[in-house]
């Protein structure tokens, strides 16, 4: 494993491109975009204002820059470095821009969301979609870009339109089963809309393009209902985590529920293997060698940790969430299939120290990986079973079917990883600090072995 | 009380009945036999005059006075003085009056007593009847108390139930005026609520209206210049042709994923199937050489079913192909029918399998047996390996020994086993010496016991000798003076006899202990005073006791204890005769 040098970063931007040549970071009012292969500076582009959001265009050719709190967005080109383009809200704000998935629109959503405005790249044209719904979740695009589902509310009702992407013809305008719409996703096949609402209710509805209603899905009544909605990457599960710390799975046949993954303080599963980190704190030197090494201290100061296989029954640290405080911390918050649909990892919000990975085929539990600290941030390789994640300290962890490893950045300077991305290509990793960034490559003889050892699963 | 005096009245009839049992015989007339005790005490006092009632002058009253009353008891018979003084009676119809009356009393005490029976029994079941009584009042009264307890208990109850069903009532109300409230709230909540959605939807129409009204100047796009799409086809018209082929598409693109989501679904049907397939031929595979060996009398059975088998297996065979519910149907069908065929014959085997264990615990020592046997033969041969092993080792032990190594350390070895043997000798040797102690011990014993006896019988010849000079003293005409020295001789015969009877003492003694008895000679009274048997014993066994001393000298060296105390009884009693004149001697003295 292989850790490039920092560089320098702000609000955590920093963004690879969609065909994995290049690298887009923001410091302050700069764009620095870099080739992935050679880390060389390849543009540089200044905005007008510190950036707030940046995000690369489907086809890899435009950079959005925006601007939230002067309400201006800036794109930039790759290609021609001279082209420029600047849109400006005006004195209704701005709160949110995203690319549409053909990248020669932009969708703007407007303070207090009093509208949609789509700006086209091409024509100049601007069109207005009114009464967005201010949720966790309002707009989602279809895997293929063909279709928008957006959230409306109006006269006290939810609705749902769903947009052709194309020209931004309205398709289907429909109310939607719900008290309080709280997001809305497609299915990765993009044919099922799911539609779930707010936390007061456990209910999840499941519509069609078309707009008919397939299913409704309620797990229990009078309690705090779902926290988190995902879709497996082969459309056959959706999984529901929710408030009362279990995962629901459904089916895409029947819709109805499969599976339930729960997750007890205590785990006495013989089958999942327990990971736990356990730190250990190096040998105080002695004082020449303290002397010595007082330039490097920061590393010193590092702890070292690795990870050791525990024998059930285990206990994982339960934070109890205060009763009186909106939004308490207590339920699965965060679900995330691997890409082959094979194991599905979820975080448990009262026990944020643990991860769990679940086997989509066994429909168990098989491995939980009880850190340190609080689990910041997870995320699966793009295409091998791999989970990595991050606690916000100076380690960067990484789970697969053969084991975990737990492996400290070289960094100097007391780099602590608060979030990571892997490159589409799963051959390395993007580790965010809090102003800096750094690459960490992965052992291509591993891969080499992590594709080896696949193929042998799959013919099993 | 009034049971204790019914109860005391028996006794008091009882015992005045059997003090006037006399005067009632003879005042049958007076006192008619009522079992009551005022005409009791009456007779008690007539009793007390019994020699007021007839006297020598009023016979022919008292005659007259009798006859009456006889004559009102029904008796024929009457009873006439024999003479005119009325001094003599008739003897016979007196009697005959006499015995009529005692009949009566007889009869009559009869039924008295039978009555008194009665009376007792009736007296005690009345008893009974009365304790039964007061123990039913007693429980009644307890009962009553009891309900009246009940009763409270109930009241008090039903006056707490009355309570808490107002207070039910009370909180029931609450409940439900709570829950109204509650209703009242959320709806005035969710009214609110919708309210402010709604000023907040009609500010933000205001607010976008008037944005759009102001015109923004800043609200712009500034591009440098526009892009191409990125298809690289041309924007479109929006036409109604358009939106016609919108939903074309979207259909088309939901078609499109059915028909993959079908697809699949055929894919993954037609698996199921082939593996459905699989499974029932297997089943059939399975089934089929089983039938015939397992059942003999259902074959028909079987047969008809096989066939049916046969036909549904065909058909479904066809029809597999046609995806058509009529197939699946049958396919089902016969999977569910070869699944219960399957399903009795597995349940068949474990019968079979359960009935072969129960009959491997029947006879359970016939398999142990072979498995024994075998394993016996296995052990025999380990053991004849073993000897072998052993043997070999045992010649190449000894080739070394003559091969190797020459006479001396031969001798050692030879040494090696000698010492063992020599020790052994030692340790006989040992035991034999303390034999030959204990033996010498014993000699002694006897001899010194020998020697005792031959003092004993000199003095007792002594004695003897003494006591004929005395008896032949006496015959002398200076019997006076002799007469003393006579006493003295009875002294020493009496004292004589004590060692006389160890000697007893020992004969018996003999027969169970050793001859250690002999040191401690003991001093009883029964040796101070000898009676004449004891005499007569001692005086046959005296004789005995020289011979048997030289008898022992004979037998000491060779024979055992018990057989000694033998011989000397055999001795003393061949030795009996000799001695018959001591023995009336003795008797003499003892007469005299």
């Amino acid at each position: 494993m292989n850790f490039s040098e920092l560089f320098k970063q702000s609000n955590q931007l920093c963004k690879v491109s969609p065909d994995g040549k290049y690298l887009a970071t923001c410091v302050q009012y700069r764009l620095v975009v870099r080739d992935v292969s050679t880390l060389q500076i390849l543009h540089l582009y200044t905005c007008l204002d510190q950036v707030s959001h940046m995000e690369w265009s489907s086809d890899s050719l435009f950079i959005l820059c925006a601007m939230y709190k002067r309400g201006l967005i800036q794109v930039w080109s790759l290609e021609q470095p001279d082209w420029h383009c600047k849109i400006d809200e005006g004195s209704i704000g701005l709160v949110s821009s995203r690319w549409s998935p053909d990248g020669r629109h932009i969708l703007n959503t407007t303070e207090f969301h009093l509208r949609v405005t789509v700006w086209s790249l091409c024509t100049k044209a601007v069109s207005y979609m009114k009464y967005p719904k201010a949720c966790q979740k309002g707009i989602d695009f279809s895997k293929d870009g063909g279709y928008m589902a957006l959230a409306e509310r109006r006269d006290c009702k939810d609705y749902v339109s769903i947009f052709v992407c194309e020209d931004w013809h309205l398709l289907r305008n429909f109310e939607t089963e719900t008290q309080d719409l709280s997001g809305l996703e497609w299915s990765p096949n993009g044919c099922v809309l799911a539609v779930w609402d707010s936390c007061l209710e456990y209910k999840v509805l499941l519509y069609s393009l078309d707009g008919r209603l397939l299913s409704t899905y309620s797990a229990y009544e009078w309690s705090l209902g779902v926290k988190c909605v995902s879709w497996s990457p082969s459309s056959q599960f959706l999984a529901i985590g929710s408030y009362d710390e279990k995962v629901r799975i459904l089916n895409h046949i029947t819709w109805g529920k499969i599976a339930q993954f729960e997750h007890p303080a205590s785990i006495d599963n013989t089958k999942a293997t327990v990971y736990k980190e356990v730190e250990r704190r190096p040998a105080v030197p002695s004082d020449e060698l303290l002397q010595h090494n007082i330039k490097v201290g920061s590393t010193l100061l590092n702890t070292k940790s690795k990870y050791e296989i525990c024998a059930p029954p285990i206990q994982i640290p339960v934070v109890k969430p205060d009763p009186d405080r909106a939004n308490p911390k207590i339920g699965v918050s965060v679900l995330a299939f691997s890409s082959d649909s094979r194991y599905l990892a979820s975080r448990n919000d009262n026990m944020a120290t643990a991860v769990w990975v679940w086997d989509m085929q066994k429909m168990s539990l098989e491995a939980v990986l009880e850190q340190t600290a609080a689990v910041r941030c997870f995320q699966w390789d793009p295409r091998h079973p791999r989970l990595a994640l991050c606690t916000g300290n100076s380690k960067l962890y990484l789970w697969s079917p053969r084991g975990c490893v737990s492996v400290q950045v070289p960094a100097e300077g007391g780099f602590q990883v608060q979030s990571l991305s892997w490159h589409c290509s799963g051959d390395f990793l993007i580790l965010l600090g809090k102003d800096q960034l750094c690459l960490c490559y992965m052992d291509a003889e591993q891969e080499e072995n992590g594709r080896l050892w696949r193929r042998k699963k799959d013919r099993k | 009380w009034e049971r204790g005096g019914r109860l005391r009245h028996p006794w008091v009839f009882f015992s005045n009945g059997e003090n006037n049992e006399i005067s009632r015989m003879s005042h049958v007339m007076m006192s008619p036999s009522r079992q009551s005790n005022l005409e009791l005490a009456y007779s008690l006092s007539t009793y007390s005059v019994i020699g007021a009632f007839c006297t020598e002058d009023n016979v022919p009253q008292c005659l007259l006075h009798i006859n009456q009353e006889l004559a009102s008891l029904g008796l024929p018979v009457c009873i006439e003085a024999s003479s005119p003084e009325g001094a003599n009676l008739n003897a016979v119809p007196v009697l005959n009056a006499v015995y009529e009356l005692l009949q009566i009393h007889r009869r009559d005490m009869c039924t008295l007593e039978e009555m008194e029976k009665e009376q007792m029994k009736k007296s005690s079941s009345l008893d009974l009847i009365q304790m039964t009584n007061s123990r039913l009042k007693d429980q009644l009264e307890l009962s009553i108390r009891e309900k009246s307890g009940l009763y409270e208990t109930e009241r008090q109850l039903q006056l707490k139930l009355k309570t808490l069903q107002r207070c039910l009532k009370g909180e029931k109300d609450e409940v439900q005026k709570l829950q109204s409230i509650i209703a009242s709230r959320a709806s005035q909540y969710s009214h609110d609520a919708k309210r402010k959605e709604r000023e907040a939807a009609k500010l933000k129409e205001r607010l976008s209206q008037l944005l759009i009204d102001r015109k923004d100047k800043k609200l712009a796009i500034d591009v440098l210049n526009n892009l191409g799409r990125s298809d690289g086809k041309r924007s479109q018209w929006r036409t109604t042709k358009a939106t016609a082929s919108h939903e074309g598409e979207m259909y088309k693109f939901l078609l499109c994923d059915y028909e993959e989501s079908q697809k699949s679904l055929v894919l993954e049907n037609a698996e199921l199937k082939k593996v459905l397939q699989q499974m029932k031929k297997e089943m059939m595979h399975i089934l089929s050489p089983c039938q015939p060996s397992s059942r003999g009398a259902t074959a028909d059975e079987e047969l008809a079913e096989s066939d049916e088998d046969e036909k549904t297996r065909d058909s479904s065979r066809d029809t597999l192909d046609q995806s058509c519910e009529h197939a699946r149907e049958q396919l089902t069908n016969s999977i569910r029918l070869q699944w219960r065929k399957l399903r009795n014959h597995v349940e068949k085997l474990d019968n079979q399998a359960s009935q072969v264990l129960h009959q491997m615990e029947s006879n359970k020592d016939m398999i142990p047996f072979e498995t024994h046997q075998d394993e016996m033969e296995r052990m025999r041969h380990e053991v004849q390996q073993c000897k072998e092993f052993i043997h070999a080792q045992q010649q190449l032990l000894q080739q070394q020994l003559s091969t190797s190594f020459d006479d001396e350390t031969a001798a050692l070895l030879y040494d090696c086993y000698t010492l063992e043997e020599k020790e052994r000798l030692k340790e006989e040797w040992r035991l034999f010496e303390e034999q030959k102690r204990n033996f010498e011990k014993e000699r002694r014993n006897f001899t010194e016991a020998a020697i005792r006896l031959g003092r004993e019988k000199q003095a007792f010849e002594e004695d003897r000798a003494a006591w004929f000079k005395n008896h032949f003293l006496n015959m002398t005409p200076f019997t006076n003076r002799r007469r003393c020295s006579s006493s003295d001789g009875q002294s020493s015969l009496s004292i004589i006899s004590e060692p006389e009877i160890r000697m007893s003492v020992k004969a018996h003694k003999a027969k169970a202990s050793t001859y250690t008895t002999f040191s401690t000679p003991k001093s009883s009274r029964s040796t101070a005073a000898p009676s004449t048997t004891d005499l007569y014993r001692t005086l046959r066994l005296i004789p005995d006791c020289s011979s048997s001393m030289h008898s022992n000298q004979v037998w000491q060296e060779s024979s055992t204890n018990g057989d000694e105390d033998i011989r000397i009884k055999s001795k003393s009693r061949g030795l009996h005769c000799s001695d018959l004149d001591i023995f009336a001697l003795g008797e003499d003295d003892s007469l005299t």
